[in-house]
């Protein structure tokens, strides 16, 4: 009989961390906000993610990354998305919001609270809602007169 | 299945008759799926010929958004029917006659005036109907609904700012505004009328008011806006009774675009 190594949660979650939004680099799945719940049982992990928008593009990409990522703990993970709680964007911490900055892109706050993530001005303006992604909105800087993006507050 | 939200299999079946609350249920998801998949799939031809930058970005996103509110809701209808149809399956594998949107959603997108009326008399419907399907008694919708409605407050913001702009700008905007209003009118309140199987859905608090409540509530908001625009009143819904059937050539053409790929290779996965 072939035993298998405990493995905690705590441990998954610490792999999870190194799993990054594949359009943002610099920010990981768990400072993010989009795990939902880490279960572990004798023969398999259960992570359960939150989509930012119904329609990420990104979602199949980040299950494979996760899946990847925990590969050599003895058991299969399956991964799955869930609605079960609605991901906010109060739901990134205080390292998910300095990596969004780091990345260029505003963290999200109500549209008269945006400060330009390059020089921290807060003479900007809003280009439009809409931008490149759809978690994201465009902005304008009059202080270094930089355009950038800020993320949609949800 | 309870009415506290189970997620057991809605062993539905379309053909039956009665009112089962199964078969309302999945009539409702389909009809909402297919709304957001047919207005997602329409406007997506903006992208890349939107009149302004910023706009094209806009309405293609705009069109993303329902496409996936659409493959959410064909999933949690490939979940609770219990057969071997998945989200694809539902979405594309139905002939034209198949279908459940509303008759609104079967005007061509026009011109941007018609594309934008079109949008605004959806996206207010549309919005009504989730508030009403917001406290459902089907836990997967309740929860989908409740991620749904913090998206769909940026289309109500985006349909707001337009339909301002075409009707103050006057000239020919406004009339252009004002000749798709006319041809849509009648169908406006197509969303919201009544599904086979209201009873049902009502009982059992799969939604949380009847659609006449709904389409009540819309019209009262919408008229605020229309008279604050000098807008004429939305006329009464034509032939309530067949909202959702009977489509036309407008829609046969879309179908057949958005079935082209499937169906050039059937079984591929892409």
């Amino acid at each position: 009989m072939v035993m298998t190594a405990p493995v905690s949660p705590a441990s998954v979650r610490a792999r999870l961390a190194t799993v990054h939004d594949p359009e943002i680099p610099t920010v990981s799945i768990v400072d993010l906000g989009l795990v939902h719940d880490v279960r572990v049982s004798d023969d398999r992990i259960s992570v359960e993610l939150l989509p930012t928008f119904v329609a990420c593009p990104a979602l199949e990409v980040i299950r494979s990354t996760v899946v990847d990522a925990l590969v050599g703990l003895g058991r299969p993970a399956d991964v799955t998305f869930t609605f079960a709680v609605p991901w906010t964007t109060e739901r990134l911490n205080d390292a998910g919001r300095a990596g969004l900055r780091a990345a260029g892109i505003a963290p999200p706050s109500e549209p008269a609270d945006v400060r330009c993530p390059y020089c921290a001005s807060a003479s900007v303006a809003m280009d439009s809602v809409f931008g490149p992604a759809l978690c994201r909105s465009l902005f304008y800087c009059r202080g270094c007169r930089q355009p950038f993006e800020a993320f949609k507050p949800i | 299945m309870t009415d506290d939200g189970g997620t057991e299999p809605l062993a539905m079946d379309f053909e039956g008759a009665g009112d089962g609350r199964e078969r309302a249920l999945a009539l409702l998801l389909l009809s909402m799926a297919d709304d957001e998949f047919v207005i997602g799939f329409s406007d997506s031809e903006w992208t890349g010929i939107g009149p302004i930058l910023e706009e094209d970005v806009a309405i293609s996103s705009l069109a993303q958004d329902e496409l996936g509110h659409a493959q959410a809701l064909y999933g949690l209808l490939a979940d609770g029917v219990a057969d071997d149809r998945d989200a694809d399956t539902w979405a594309y594998d139905r002939p034209p006659e198949g279908y459940l949107h509303a008759r609104l959603l079967d005007h061509h997108r026009g011109d941007w005036a018609a594309t934008i009326a079109r949008r605004y008399l959806y996206d207010t419907a549309d919005s009504t109907r989730l508030e009403a399907v917001a406290g459902t008694s089907y836990q997967p919708l309740r929860e989908l609904v409740a991620k749904i409605r913090r998206e769909e407050r940026y289309h109500l913001m985006h349909v707001q700012t337009w339909i301002e702009r075409l009707a103050d700008a006057g000239g020919e905007s406004r009339a252009r505004l004002i000749a798709a209003l006319t041809t849509m009118g009648p169908d406006a309140g197509t969303v919201l009328a009544p599904l086979p199987g209201e009873t049902a859905l009502v009982r059992h608090g799969l939604v949380t008011e009847p659609f006449q409540t709904m389409d009540e509530r819309w019209r009262d908001g919408v008229g605020v806006t229309f008279r604050r625009l000098g807008l004429a009143e939305l006329p009464a819904t034509a032939d309530p009774a067949s909202a959702r059937s009977g489509h036309s050539n407008a829609f046969r053409a879309l179908h057949a675009e958005f079935t082209m790929v499937r169906l050039s290779e059937v079984g591929a996965t892409w």
